[in-house]
């Protein structure tokens, strides 16, 4: 480990053999204050965790035990590269509700739709190649796109989603300084963080702005289902099969820790995306595969997500009426669907300089600034009130508002603009996903 | 040996903990020993009674591990812990106070004023920031005045960036401790042992790119590390001498970390003293007693041992 220049150590003997993008992969303070957000006494209000309490769990030990009894030489070997053949049949089932009608054939099954972000961007992308996403995005999309070396840059949103007319704008802008945009990441349903939903009179609007100025869109979609009072919107890829690419994800509609998501994509990227896939993981987890094809064959997995639906909607309901009653200084939209609230702060606090203050008073939420690509974002917050119950949604906002009214105080001492200087994006953690 | 571990807790730097409970644990269990981590939660007393003949190694760090309260709790219970008594282990927390009591034992410390955030509030901020601008040449460190890590920690080359200093430590606490910043060598010294039997292991030397904050602690690549410190033989003589002076004289017990900067003269000043050292891949005090020669292992056992024996006496 010395240094043959120095006689020191910088206690990394391969230091000097990383990748460029590799020294951007480095433990942070705030991923630290995060393990402190796991202790029972601490409300957090950070990860988008789902509420798995609210599973029958016992019904599904009795699944999984007969799919090994019965299936187990089949679950515990390798499979196929492009997934389970019976589960992409389900697939396209789910799929249907939000009006795509897919083959089995277009689906490539993935370690969550985290892993197929990764193969999107590992075939599209070059050092250097502009994504184009919303303001504010996806922590763990912006981490994926920061891996492989993109530049992301932001358009803003209203409470109807993506405005088209700055989406046109940043795309003439963008190719009039010849750079060379590969993709639109969208979240157009319930959207992390931002809460929003794209509206059914925009949808098209943004597919053709996109397929003028020859854009893919990368339609991420994990909280279609989970709208409260609403039947989902048709989704994109239901009205462009060759200019979409469409992410699916099992772990926020059944449990995070089977690791199942899908791509949908046209014939030729879905071969691409089979290819990358074989060589990142060789196949998805079978096992993980034949577990959610037998619990959306067993169980009554619509009305599962009608129960999810209705629990989050009470937690919603929690979260905006302690904040109605708590800090009523901040402004925040009122999700119909999803896990968020995007919370603006009163003017001069910086939400990631007011972190360390919140988990000494017991509660953790996410940084604006984990949202944006550029260090943007400090005058936000995300709140998540996915996981934690009622009472302690409640109690949460309760203590943050003390730790808000505290902030304000040093505001009001030492000014605005005073807060931490503007950071870049951190990777993210499953605590901000 | 049964040796309890008790890492994690509720402070900033419960992830550092966790991180050096894990490596104490690994290095203790190899040589053989009977070795649990604990969390510091419900079941922390049930599980000190259903200890036995063993003993307790607090490797909390921040509030509650490193200020007194969790060796109270374990001087209450009565059980053999390692590390510093209760009463020292505050004095030592509090840095202010710290600075004093080593300043008295004859050992220079960086000149410094600790400031209440309600003080700015009272005064005006504006106020005391111009009279710390007029009292004290920068740069400047700002931290919060209990802590560890390089937590809140700012590096302040000129006036207009106090505020946002300020602002950044008062996240951490409500008491900042402004301090000159010191230019020179860096180095922390380990120590073990307790009173006269106390001894320095050889210094590591910390040449940084940028400062020794959070990032360049956690994240190997900005620091280069050199143990024995590139100091000549005087310097490195008064560096050992004022942390063995700053160990006694605060009647810290079993093993200490203290983080000294050698000036333009060659003058060791104090910077920290660390109760609970970090102990992770990373840590300094890992790195020094490994370069003292003979293994992590022995080490960590004869540290334990000596509890147990001070129990017993």
């Amino acid at each position: 480990m010395s240094n043959p220049d120095h006689g020191g150590t910088r206690l990394d003997p391969w230091l000097q053999s990383y990748a460029a993008r590799a020294h951007n992969m480095r433990a942070s303070e705030i991923r630290a204050l995060f393990s402190v957000a796991n202790r029972p006494e601490v409300v957090s209000l950070a990860g988008g965790m789902p509420y798995i309490g609210g599973l029958p769990l016992e019904d599904i030990a009795d699944m999984m035990h007969r799919l090994i009894i019965e299936r187990g030489e089949v679950a515990l070997q390798y499979g196929s590269g492009q997934g389970d053949e019976g589960l992409r049949e389900h697939i396209t089932e789910v799929m249907a509700l939000e009006g795509i009608n897919a083959h089995p054939d277009d689906v490539v099954v993935t370690t969550g739709s985290q892993q197929a972000l990764d193969l999107v961007t590992t075939i599209f992308i070059d050092p250097g190649d502009v994504v184009v996403a919303e303001a504010p995005s996806y922590v763990g999309a912006l981490g994926v796109f920061r891996a492989h070396e993109a530049d992301v840059v932001h358009v803003p949103m209203d409470a109807d989603g993506l405005i088209p007319e700055l989406l046109e704008s940043t795309l003439t802008s963008l190719a009039t300084e010849g750079r060379k945009v590969k993709f639109l990441y969208t979240v157009p349903h319930f959207h992390n963080p931002g809460g929003v939903t794209l509206s059914r009179e925009r949808r098209p609007q943004i597919l053709e702005i996109c397929q003028r100025h020859g854009v893919l869109v990368l339609e991420d979609n994990p909280y279609g289902l989970l709208g409260f009072d609403t039947e989902p919107l048709p989704a994109m890829r239901s009205m462009s099969e060759d200019g979409v690419i469409y992410l699916g994800s099992f772990s926020k509609t059944f449990a995070p820790g089977y690791r199942v998501g899908w791509a949908v994509a046209p014939h030729a990227v879905r071969e691409k995306l089979v290819l990358a896939s074989e060589a990142a993981i060789l196949c998805p987890s079978n096992a993980s595969q034949l577990a959610i094809s037998t619990y959306l064959e067993h169980a009554d997995w619509q009305g599962q997500i009608k129960k999810f639906r209705e629990q989050y909607r009470d937690r919603r309901d929690a979260i905006i009426e302690a904040l109605e009653e708590h800090i009523p200084q901040a402004q925040w939209n009122v999700p119909q669907g999803g896990f968020y609230v995007w919370v603006k702060l009163p003017e001069g606090i910086d939400s990631k300089s007011m972190l360390p203050r919140a988990v000494t008073a017991r509660v953790a939420y996410v940084p604006g600034t984990a949202f944006y690509f550029d260090g943007q974002g400090s005058d936000h917050l995300r709140l998540s009130y996915c996981y934690p119950t009622p009472e302690k949604i409640t109690e949460g906002v309760r203590r943050l508002a003390t730790v808000v009214d505290a902030e304000m105080e040093t505001v009001r001492i030492f000014g605005a603009g005073s807060g931490a200087a503007a950071s870049t994006v951190d990777f993210p953690s499953p605590d901000l996903a | 040996m049964d040796i309890m571990i008790l890492a994690g807790g509720l402070s900033h730097e419960r992830d550092v903990s966790v991180r050096s409970g894990r490596r104490v644990l690994e290095e203790l269990k190899a040589a053989g020993h009977r070795v649990s981590m604990h969390d510091v939660d419900q079941n922390l007393i049930p599980s000190l009674r259903d200890l036995g003949d063993g003993v307790v190694w607090p490797l909390l760090h921040g509030a509650s591990g490193e200020d007194g309260s969790l060796q109270a709790l374990l001087e209450l219970v009565g059980v053999p812990f390692v590390g510093t008594g209760s009463k020292e282990a505050r004095v030592a927390w509090t840095k202010p106070v710290a600075k004093a009591v080593i300043a008295r034992a004859g050992v220079t410390t960086p000149d410094f004023v600790t400031l209440p955030q309600s003080l700015f509030r009272e005064v005006g901020a504006e106020h005391v920031l111009d009279a710390v601008a007029a009292r004290f040449d920068f740069p400047l460190v700002v931290k919060p005045a209990r802590g560890g890590s390089a937590l809140g920690v700012s590096l302040v080359d000129s006036r207009d960036q106090l505020s946002r200093a300020m602002v950044h430590c008062f996240a951490y606490g409500d008491m900042a401790l402004i301090e000159h910043a010191v230019v020179g060598t860096e180095v922390a010294v380990s120590v073990v042992g307790t009173g006269d039997s106390a001894r320095v292991l050889s210094g590591v030397e910390i040449a940084c790119e940028g400062p020794y904050d959070y990032d360049a602690r956690y994240n190997p690549g900005r620091v280069e590390y050199f143990s024995p410190a590139r100091l000549d033989s005087a310097a490195a003589a008064a560096v050992e001498q004022a942390a063995l002076t700053v160990h006694r004289t605060l009647g810290l017990r079993d093993l200490s970390r203290i983080d000294l900067i050698v000036d333009a003269d060659g003058v060791p000043q104090v910077l920290d003293v660390n109760i609970a050292p970090g102990m992770t891949e990373t840590s300094l005090f890992p790195q020094a007693a490994e370069a003292a020669g003979g293994s992590l292992a022995e080490m960590y056992r004869d540290i334990a041992t000596a509890a147990i024996e001070r129990a017993g006496s």
